[in-house]
């Protein structure tokens, strides 16, 4: 069941943070980020982490899983840390070679570690705890306002989904073909690499075929249940904010206070 | 209220001047709850003939009516695609969303139902097809059969009157062939909704009330399932396969046994060789 | 000569929690000229067998030998006894891919890296297979022909390559009754011609019309493999692997069950038709 909505990574469950509004989700998920990037001091961020651990623990998602999806990921975080604590000027604390270490660069190559690893946490745990279809959901609602000044809302959102659905099935088709080729000698792992690219034709050829023969069936399919564009559709699923949606705003909005204050706080005060 | 087609021609736009029209002055009545199989072979033009019927293709000449609205006006034609529902061959190519239900829902979206509405009736629609314990599901991960019992709800769910199904079997396992079947059988049965079925299997187009038999772009002829699948000679001419029952029946009238002539069942076969007793 | 399995087992995205074995300690042998079905249901794992035969998957244990060579080893003779088997999927006319049915026709004779006279008999023998005038259509895109053709050119370029063993998987699947009595004429022709055919169908009809013997998989295991007679009088075991009996044993069934002593593992029409009168004269003979 777990890979049963497909794609993605989400994991089906009834905690509080899935029962969100997808909407509530990604404004509070940009007010979180943007949170990151007025921070400056360690106090700020004990607040922010305290924040993070708390969501994460409301939407059961096990802390393994987010620090699997952080895995690939900790070379961006180790290698800006490490450029940070060697181009900040300030108190040296050791010389590798031209490279100096300062104490300024370790407090900014930390600060700056641990702004990445919140960002992709939190991020992730959007996706985690959030089918596609209401991602897609919530980014045409939240994108509708805009469609008067030309942003093409729904047909993104259909866009997304029929991405979404059809992925899948062209993987099992790229597999099928490979292997048809195969079949008649063709060799996709070996030479040089404009070999590959060459002997990437005989795949990439039927599979362009083949995904223009499917949506040509598929926009016939789609104007048989009257498909007609976005005007005047109706969903099945509305979305609706709930007493949550209105909790979790008044959360988010209370840290960023926090963080603003603490903020001024330094700067004013030099706290 | 029924679904009538006059004198249609259909000619496909980029067709050489020289080429047989596709469908050429077709006349066909269906009635509403009538339960028609059309077969023949491919490039016959029953493909063509189906995707008439909701107004997916337009007439070139002549015109095809549902409940007295013209295809051809497009005034009419959101009401005749909700009223004609179809199910195409290739399961895969047809269902939109990436949730079961969510796709079922996607005709009545478009129709503007409100969401309660909805609701009901893709709960309703999955109910008929016996799909509603894969409500949540992804569909990729369905069998051909489920999908295209997906695909019979998503007409189910915008009130069609009508079902056009075009060979929703060709791509099935034996097993999803029956699925498949058994819930157009049943529709048509309990529920009075029409049924026009393109099929390849006869086995399919026995359970129909009429079948018509189409060449190169006309109806050659049509009958109960009866008049036509007695007629060996003409359907292996066609190319087309011929009922077991039938055969054996032709055999053994061929060796002497006194059958009669409308065996197309197994069931009436026996019947007939116990008269014989 | 043939093809051997030895206790392959082949599981599916192993130490994941994906894991999955789709085939379980499948043993058998397909001699030269034989005509081999392999049937059972979606999920059967007769897929997965049939990719194990010219190598496209390897076994997770067990061993795949044709003519005696292990297939799955890193050995040149390895490779020459994988490229006697030759696979046509389903619908294989979604792996046209050249602008002319020529040089799609001549794709895998070049990847075996024979000369272009060689390549260029081969083209001319498989589209005569496939029915296509050579001067007429070896310039013409495989794109334009009908379903029908488009199918044939599409087995004309595994025939170009000359196997011993060929596999169809469901050749004849989406055709009309008219293009798929086409395909098994030419498939036949094959067989009589040398070539040891291995047919993937759901079709019991097709299959007990041309197969030799055949093997029944469910659940990953081969359950039964027999001649079409012995495997079509095992109605139960059929039944439980989701399959069905050929339209003509139905019908015997139906009689036998309405009384007639009708022999009902006969596969053919005409002998269906002996057995009836027999069955029938007889009963008038007792009376």
């Amino acid at each position: 069941m777990l890979n049963d909505i497909t794609l993605g990574q989400y994991i089906p469950s009834n905690s509080l943070i899935h029962r969100l509004d997808p909407r509530t989700k990604i404004i509070g998920l940009l007010l979180y980020i943007s949170g990151i990037f007025i921070v400056e001091s360690y106090l700020a961020y004990a607040f922010l982490g305290a924040f993070g651990i708390t969501v994460v623990r409301l939407s059961e998602v096990p802390i393994k899983m987010i620090l699997r999806s952080l895995k690939p990921l900790w070379f961006i975080v180790l290698f800006t840390a490490l450029i940070h604590l060697f181009v900040t000027p300030g108190t040296p604390i050791m010389t590798v070679g031209s490279f100096t270490m300062t104490w300024e660069g370790l407090d900014q190559g930390l600060l700056m570690g641990i702004r990445l690893l919140l960002l992709m946490s939190f991020a992730t745990l959007l996706t985690y705890t959030t089918s596609p279809i209401a991602l897609t959901d919530a980014i045409e609602r939240l994108l509708k306002p805009l469609s008067r000044f030309g942003v093409p809302a729904h047909e993104l959102a259909m866009m997304m989904t029929i991405a979404l659905r059809f992925i899948p099935t062209l993987i099992d088709e790229t597999d099928r073909i490979m292997k048809a080729q195969r079949s008649r000698g063709a060799d996709f792992s070996s030479g040089s690499l404009l070999r590959r690219v060459r002997c990437l034709i005989p795949l990439l050829v039927p599979l362009f075929i083949s995904a223009f023969r499917r949506a040509d069936e598929l926009a016939v399919a789609m104007e048989a249940r009257c498909y007609r564009g976005g005007d005047h559709r109706t969903r099945m699923h509305t979305l609706a904010y709930t007493s949550l949606d209105r909790n979790a705003y008044i959360a988010v909005f209370v840290l960023l206070a926090i963080i603003i204050a603490i903020r001024i706080g330094k700067t004013c005060y030099g706290m | 209220m029924q679904i009538e087609v006059k004198n249609l021609c259909h000619h496909y736009v980029g067709a050489e001047d020289n080429q047989p029209p596709a469908l050429d002055h077709v006349n066909l009545t269906i009635d509403e709850g009538e339960f028609v199989a059309i077969i023949g072979t491919n490039g016959s033009g029953k493909s063509t003939l189906a995707k008439h019927l909701n107004g997916l293709l337009l007439p070139s000449e002549g015109e095809c009516l549902v409940d007295g609205m013209s295809t051809l006006d497009y005034e009419y034609i959101w009401d005749i695609r909700q009223k004609v529902g179809m199910v195409f061959q290739n399961p895969d190519n047809q269902l939109v969303a990436t949730v079961v239900e969510e796709d079922v829902a996607f005709g009545p979206e478009n129709n503007g139902v409100p969401p309660e509405e909805i609701r009901r009736r893709v709960d309703d629609a999955l109910r008929r097809v016996g799909m509603e314990a894969f409500r949540d599901h992804a569909p990729h991960r369905l069998s051909g059969g489920q999908k295209q019992r997906i695909a019979i709800a998503g007409a189910l769910a915008m009130d069609s009157r009508w079902l056009v199904l075009d060979e929703p079997t060709a791509m099935l396992d034996p097993q999803g062939r029956q699925e498949v079947l058994g819930i157009v059988k049943r529709l048509h049965k309990e529920e009075g909704i029409g049924i026009v079925y393109i099929t390849h299997y006869m086995e399919e187009a026995v359970a129909a009330d009429r079948v018509v038999v189409m060449k190169n772009g006309v109806i050659l002829t049509e009958g109960t399932p009866h008049e036509i699948f007695t007629q060996t000679k003409m359907l292996e001419e066609l190319g087309l396969t011929v009922p077991v029952a039938t055969l054996l029946a032709d055999r053994l009238r061929a060796a002497g046994l006194d059958l009669p002539q409308n065996i197309i069942t197994d069931e009436e076969l026996a019947v007939a060789l116990c008269q014989l007793r | 000569m043939s093809i051997t399995l030895n206790n392959v087992t082949h599981t599916y995205m192993t130490g994941t929690p994906f894991e999955r074995t789709a085939i379980k300690n499948v043993s058998f042998s397909i001699n030269e000229g034989e005509f081999v079905a392999i049937i059972g249901h979606t999920g059967s794992g007769k897929s997965t067998l049939v990719q194990h035969l010219n190598g496209l998957l390897s076994p997770t244990t067990g061993t795949v030998t044709v003519d005696g060579i292990d297939i799955n080893t890193k050995k040149a003779e390895s490779l020459a006894a994988r490229r006697k088997v030759g696979m046509v999927f389903q619908y294989p006319e979604y792996q046209l891919f050249e602008e002319t049915i020529a040089a799609d026709i001549a794709f895998g004779p070049r990847n075996f890296g024979l000369n272009e006279d060689e390549v260029d008999e081969r083209v001319r023998e498989a589209m005569d297979f496939a029915d296509l005038d050579y001067e007429q259509y070896a310039q013409r895109s495989p794109f334009q022909l009908s379903g029908g053709q488009m199918r044939r050119v599409a087995i004309a370029g595994v025939i170009a390559l000359k196997p011993r063993y060929l596999i169809l998987d469901e050749p004849a699947a989406g055709l009309d009754p008219i293009g798929k009595r086409i395909i098994f004429d030419k498939i036949k022709g094959l067989h009589e011609h040398g070539t040891t055919v291995i047919l993937v169908s759901h079709n019991m009809d097709d299959v007990a019309k041309m197969a030799d013997r055949i093997f029944v998989m469910h659940q990953g295991v081969l359950a039964a493999n027999g001649t079409p007679k012995e495997i079509f009088a095992q109605r139960d075991l059929l039944k439980e692997a989701g399959l069905d009996v050929p339209p003509v044993t139905e019908t015997l069934r139906c009689l036998k069950e309405h009384g007639f002593a009708v022999d009902d593992t006969v596969l053919d029409i005409d002998e269906a038709a002996k057995s009836v009168l027999q069955a029938v004269r007889g009963d008038r003979h007792a009376e």
